[in-house]
């Protein structure tokens, strides 16, 4: 469009000014922060170079979060999106009352984290728990849930992956309604015909629906906190704590900014791949439009 | 073919089944008497008596009327700030050919995936040195902030779908880039604005993070803080932390169900379609 060189930019101003403020500085000051002591509290600090990073690898609590985010990663993201669209393939038929059990498959994308948190810890209690009790019933003894380090990480996986398999959902019934329906009736009712049909024919045609699930998932997965923060803190002794929390518990509880500041910077790290991966093939979409 | 149907029913009641139950759990918890609870177990049965009150202990008592109230406060101007801010630059960047737009869109996208961590310290910092820490306008602030990257690529990619004769038409008659903005772009665009919207509005709703570092005082809590903080003070009675935390789900669950179309084509847009 052909215009004055100034248009845009002062439809930008305003906009661009409030990003950089609050999104676009604070990144590069906290890669700053990342390099110094600074408690949080004092006007002084000094550089300490790459100090809080070598101190990050031997801290045993770190490598917990890491790995437990590595956990978080492959079972929030590489469990809750092949589910979603089982379940997506599932209900992508006609039948009576189809829209009712879209609408119910739907609600756990509208809780917050706090309010799945709070569902559910009454079902996860151990002593008189929903699920303990249920099981009971078939005379299984009481898991700890929420209180076994060995199980906790999972417990917290399965709460939140009740809300992404309901995203995952959604966003492959939208792509399914661009396949011709024949396919898809058949691709899950007629055994290895039918296999080879989804494989070869509707997976490709969900290519977009996958990208955007698996990255967001994947986003979602290093920044987890609030359901782990509302359900066990990170607890027991640290055994459920991914890197967001521990992020949080130094920079705001042990006055640590530097050290918290680096625990960001390597979540950012990480994440930076695959923000990168999604732009280039959403935006390369968009270029095409 | 019958046979099927009836294995493809069975199948898609249990799964939904499944899915509902934590929901059933909450709202059956939420009207039954702690004596019931505990004797019972069953709690995937409705109450044998039903107990309301317990709603008003959670509103009353664990004061969720009140952070009920101040998550609106936050939630209205933040989503109304969010969409207006993100109609310019979204309009800028979707009709105008020039040096750095791309690399401007990039900034948008790449900020909307980035780590909340990342943010917290500076974020917190300034709001401190500010005077706007532990205030409402704070963190309405730094909702509409960085809502601005995914507001902006959503409603560029519907400003996209508009054909750019209309804006030489207006263009040729003489209207002005603003008048072009307001008067033919923003009524073309509405109901993607309405989409947005609604979608923005869950999301700020159920906040938590932003609220636990930019608010400290009790009296501007929303409610997400509000309902963490029943878990200190009512921690055995699950009845009155489960009417909290339906409290809390209400007004999302109702925009959902309303408009659900728009919701769900919020979340898809600029994803499948784009």
């Amino acid at each position: 469009m052909k215009s004055k060189k100034w248009v845009p930019y002062a439809f930008l101003a305003l906009p661009l000014l409030m990003y950089s403020i609050w999104v676009i500085f604070p990144i590069f000051q906290t890669l700053y922060l990342s390099f110094t002591d600074w408690d949080g509290v004092s006007p002084e600090f000094s550089i300490i170079g790459w100090d809080n990073f070598k101190l990050l690898f031997q801290d045993p609590y770190f490598r917990i979060s890491l790995w437990n985010n590595i956990k978080w990663l492959i079972g929030f993201a590489g469990v809750s999106v092949p589910l979603g669209l089982l379940i997506a393939m599932l209900l992508d038929q006609k039948f009576r009352g189809s829209k009712v059990y879209k609408t119910l498959m739907y609600l756990p994308m509208t809780l917050s984290f706090v309010v799945i948190g709070q569902i559910w810890s009454w079902i996860l209690e151990p002593r008189y728990g929903a699920l303990n009790s249920f099981l009971s019933i078939f005379g299984i003894k009481s898991v700890g849930w929420l209180s076994d380090p060995n199980i906790v990480t999972y417990s917290l996986i399965m709460a939140a992956s009740w809300r992404q398999i309901s995203y995952a959902m959604v966003l492959y019934l939208a792509g399914l309604k661009q396949v011709p329906k024949e396919l898809v009736e058949a691709a899950w009712v007629d055994g290895a015909n039918g296999w080879k049909r989804f494989v070869h024919v509707i997976l490709p045609m969900l290519r977009p629906a996958t990208i955007v699930a698996i990255t967001v998932s994947v986003i979602d997965s290093l920044r987890a906190f609030d359901i782990v923060y509302v359900l066990t803190r990170g607890g027991p002794f640290y055994s459920s704590s991914v890197m967001a929390n521990y992020m949080y518990i130094m920079a705001f509880n042990n006055y640590r900014m530097g050290y918290g500041s680096a625990i960001a910077t390597i979540q950012f790290l990480i994440t930076l791949g695959f923000i990168v991966f999604y732009m280039r093939n959403v935006l390369k979409k968009e270029e095409a439009l | 073919m019958r046979a099927k149907k009836i294995v493809f029913y069975i199948l898609a009641t249990i799964i939904v089944l499944l899915w509902i139950a934590p929901f059933m759990i909450s709202f059956f918890t939420s009207f039954k008497s702690m004596d019931e609870l505990m004797l019972t177990r069953k709690w995937w049965a409705p109450p044998k008596k039903w107990f309301p009150s317990n709603f008003i202990t959670a509103w009353k008592d664990a004061n969720m009327g009140r952070y009920f109230l101040n998550t609106f406060i936050i939630t209205i101007p933040s989503v109304l700030g969010a969409l207006f801010l993100s109609s310019l630059s979204a309009y800028a960047l979707a009709w105008y050919k020039f040096r750095l737009s791309k690399l401007i869109l990039m900034i948008f996208v790449g900020g909307m995936l980035i780590p909340f961590q990342m943010l917290l310290i500076p974020v917190y910092r300034f709001s401190v040195s500010l005077g706007i820490y532990d205030r409402f306008i704070g963190v309405i602030l730094f909702h509409i902030a960085f809502q601005l990257g995914f507001c902006t690529f959503f409603l560029r990619n519907f400003m996209k779908t508009i054909p750019a004769s209309i804006f030489d038409a207006a263009m040729i008659d003489g209207a002005g880039h603003f008048t072009i903005y307001s008067k033919i772009v923003m009524p073309l665009v509405l109901p993607a604005l309405a989409a947005l919207g609604i979608l923005e509005f869950t999301w700020i709703w159920n906040d938590y993070l932003w609220s636990l570092i930019l608010i400290q005082s009790d009296k501007i809590k929303p409610i997400t803080l509000g309902l963490v903080n029943l878990q200190g003070q009512w921690i055995t009675s699950w009845n009155t932390m489960a009417a909290g935390a339906i409290i809390a789900a209400v007004v999302p669950l109702f925009v959902f169900l309303l408009f659900q179309r728009y919701f769900i084509e919020g979340l898809t847009v600029g994803s499948v379609k784009g």
